[in-house]
C-alpha cells in the first residue's frame, strides 16, 4: 500500500523465511565471518573467470536460500536479481540455471534492497507464494570493469573502497517463520556532481540521507522507531559526510544507532581497504548474514536498511560525466 | 575536477561539494613522495647492481649491458605480478614501482593475465595494451617530435642512425 510520496507498507508483513550467504576468502577473515553461510578459501572458487566465479557465487547463495527454506526450485515463483556486470550477466546466467521466472533488476550496490522490497511487494499481494531476492559482486570481477586489472600496481586513494565478494539471496513469503518486511522507502537518483570514481562515498551519501529523510518523513515516524539505520556501503568517507548532513539538515538520526554495513564487514586495523568496504555483495551479505541473525536472536527489533547504488558506468566516467547515486530503504523487524 | 564541469553545477551541488572535499582524506602526498623516492631508488639500485653483473661476469661492454639489465627487470616485475605481490608493493610504493621499467611490464602482464579468460586473440593479444597502449602511442609520437627538432637544430645528425 503506498504511504506518503515514495514508500510501501507491507500490510500482510511477508516474512524473510530464510537466507543464504557465500563470501570470498578476504571477507572469510573479517569480524563477520561467523554470520556467513559459506566460506570459500579461493577467489576464482574452482572457476577459469573471475565473471564465472561471480555466477556460481549467486547460484550458490540461491541454492542455499531455497534449501534451508525447505523448498525446491520449483516451488519458487519470481526470482529478483541484479549485480554489478554488465549487463547484469551474472544474475541473469544465474537465472538460466535456476530455471525460476525471473526479474532482472540493476540498481547498482542497492540491489539487494531494490530486490526485497519489489519481492515482498509482489508477496504482499500473493503474486507470489514464495519469491527469492538475491544480488552478488566480486571483488576482481569488478575492478577489471570498473577500474583496472586485478594485478595492477596503482596505489589506491585513501578514499578508494574494496569491492565485496560476496552473494546474499533470501525467500519471502507469507508463511513460514522469520523476521518480517514491514515497509520500504524507494529513492530517487540524486546527483551532487561528484566526479571521483574513487570516491563512492562522497558520491552516494546525499542519496542516503536522501532516503532515509523521506522514509521518516512517508511513514511519520521518528529515528527512534528503529534500534539500527544502517547504510549499504558509503564507508568511513560517506559516513562522515551522511552524519554531517543529517546534522545540518536537523534530522535527529542520533535517536538511534546508525551504522554502515562498508564499516562493518573487514577489519580496518588488519584487513588494508582504505575507506572500507563497497559493492551489491557488501549490504547483501552483511544483511541477510549478521543483522538477520541479531534480529532471530532478538539482540535487534526493527532495524532499516538502506542500500546505497552508484550508477555509472565504466564509459559514463571515462567521458567525464558525474555519479548519479540512488538508495533505497527496507524496515525489516523480528519475528512475531 | 576539471574548471569546465564545476561550472555547470548548481549552489546546492557546489555546496555539497566544499562539504565532501572537506571530509576526504588527502593523500599522503609527502609520504608518498618519500616512499616512492626509497622503493624506486631501490629498483633502480638493483637494476645497476645487474647491469654491473652483466659486465663485470657476462662480458658485456657498458653499452651492451643496459638491454640484458631491462630484459631481467622486466622478467622480475612480470614474475611478480603473476604471484600477486606487485600490486601490494604497489600500493605502498606509489610512483616508485610505476615509473620505473617495472610498472611498465607490470601494466602489460596484468592487462594480458587479466584478459586470458576472453582468448588469446581477443583478450591477450588486444586487452595486453589496454594500459600500455597509450604509452606506446604517446612515447612514439613524442619521440617522433623530439627526432625532427634534433634533425633541424642539430645538422649533423640529419642522416640518423648511430
Amino acid at each position: 500500500m503506498l504511504k506518503g510520496h515514495q514508500s510501501w507498507i507491507y500490510t500482510n508483513k511477508p516474512r524473510i523465511i530464510s537466507t543464504g550467504t557465500v563470501v570470498g576468502p578476504f571477507e572469510g577473515q573479517g569480524p563477520l565471518a561467523n554470520d556467513f553461510d559459506k566460506i570459500h578459501g579461493d577467489l576464482y572458487i574452482g572457476q577459469e573467470s573471475w565473471e564465472k566465479a561471480e555466477r556460481v557465487l549467486i547460484e550458490e547463495s540461491a541454492d542455499l536460500a531455497i534449501q534451508k527454506a525447505g523448498l525446491t526450485k520449483e516451488a519458487v515463483q519470481f526470482y529478483f536479481g541484479g549485480d554489478l556486470m554488465n549487463q547484469i550477466i551474472s544474475s541473469s546466467f544465474a537465472a538460466r540455471s535456476l530455471s525460476i521466472p525471473y526479474f532482472g533488476l540493476f540498481g547498482a550496490c542497492s540491489t539487494s534492497m531494490e530486490s526485497l522490497s519489489l519481492a515482498s511487494f509482489i508477496v504482499n499481494y500473493g503474486g507470489a507464494k514464495y519469491a527469492l531476492a538475491g544480488t552478488c559482486s566480486h571483488n576482481a570481477s569488478v575492478e577489471k570493469q570498473f577500474r583496472y586489472p586485478t594485478e595492477y600496481g596503482s596505489q589506491k586513494p585513501p578514499t578508494a573502497q574494496f569491492t565485496v565478494t560476496g552473494s546474499g539471496s533470501a525467500i519471502i513469503s507469507l508463511e513460514g517463520d522469520g523476521p518480517r518486511v514491514t515497509s520500504a522507502t524507494i529513492g530517487k537518483v540524486i546527483d551532487m556532481g561528484i566526479t571521483d570514481p574513487f570516491n563512492m562515498g562522497a558520491a552516494m551519501a546525499p542519496a542516503a540521507v536522501d532516503t532515509i529523510q523521506a522514509h521518516f518523513r512517508d511513514m511519520q515516524i521518528d529515528p527512534s522507531y528503529y534500534d539500527l539505520i544502517v547504510t549499504g556501503d558509503l564507508s568511513k568517507v560517506g559516513y562522515d559526510i551522511a552524519n554531517e548532513l543529517f546534522e545540518r539538515h536537523k534530522f535527529p538520526i542520533r535517536q538511534t544507532t546508525y551504522k554502515d554495513c562498508g564499516m562493518m564487514i573487514y577489519d580496518y586495523n588488519k584487513q588494508k581497504v582504505q575507506a572500507g568496504a563497497s559493492g551489491c555483495g557488501c549490504s547483501a551479505v552483511v544483511t541477510y548474514g549478521h543483522l538477520l541473525n541479531q534480529l532471530r536472536k532478538g539482540d535487534l527489533k526493527r532495524i532499516l536498511v538502506v542500500a546505497t547504488g552508484a550508477l555509472l558506468s565504466p564509459l559514463s566516467f571515462q567521458q567525464g560525466e558525474s555519479i548519479p547515486c540512488i538508495a533505497h530503504a527496507v524496515s525489516i523487524e523480528s519475528g512475531e | 575536477m576539471s574548471k569546465s564541469t564545476r561550472k555547470n553545477l548548481t549552489p546546492m551541488q557546489q555546496q555539497y561539494q566544499r562539504l565532501a572535499m572537506a571530509k576526504e582524506p588527502k593523500r599522503p602526498a609527502f609520504v608518498n613522495c618519500i616512499r616512492a623516492f626509497l622503493s624506486g631508488g631501490l629498483i633502480c639500485l638493483i637494476g645497476e647492481c645487474i647491469r654491473q653483473a652483466f659486465i663485470a661476469y657476462g662480458g658485456f661492454s657498458e653499452k651492451e649491458a643496459g638491454n640484458p639489465t631491462v630484459a631481467v627487470l622486466i622478467i622480475l616485475s612480470v614474475i611478480l605480478t603473476s604471484i600477486g605481490v606487485y600490486d601490494k608493493i604497489s600500493q605502498w610504493a606509489g610512483a616508485g614501482t610505476a615509473v620505473p621499467v617495472t610498472g611498465f611490464a607490470n601494466s602489460m602482464a596484468s592487462s594480458a593475465i587479466e584478459h586470458r579468460a576472453e582468448g588469446l586473440v581477443l583478450g591477450v593479444g588486444a586487452g595486453m595494451f589496454q594500459l600500455a597502449g597509450s604509452v606506446v602511442v604517446f612515447g612514439t609520437v613524442a619521440a617522433f617530435f623530439v627526432g625532427i627538432i634534433y634533425a633541424i637544430f642539430v645538422p649533423g645528425y640529419a642522416g640518423g642512425g648511430h
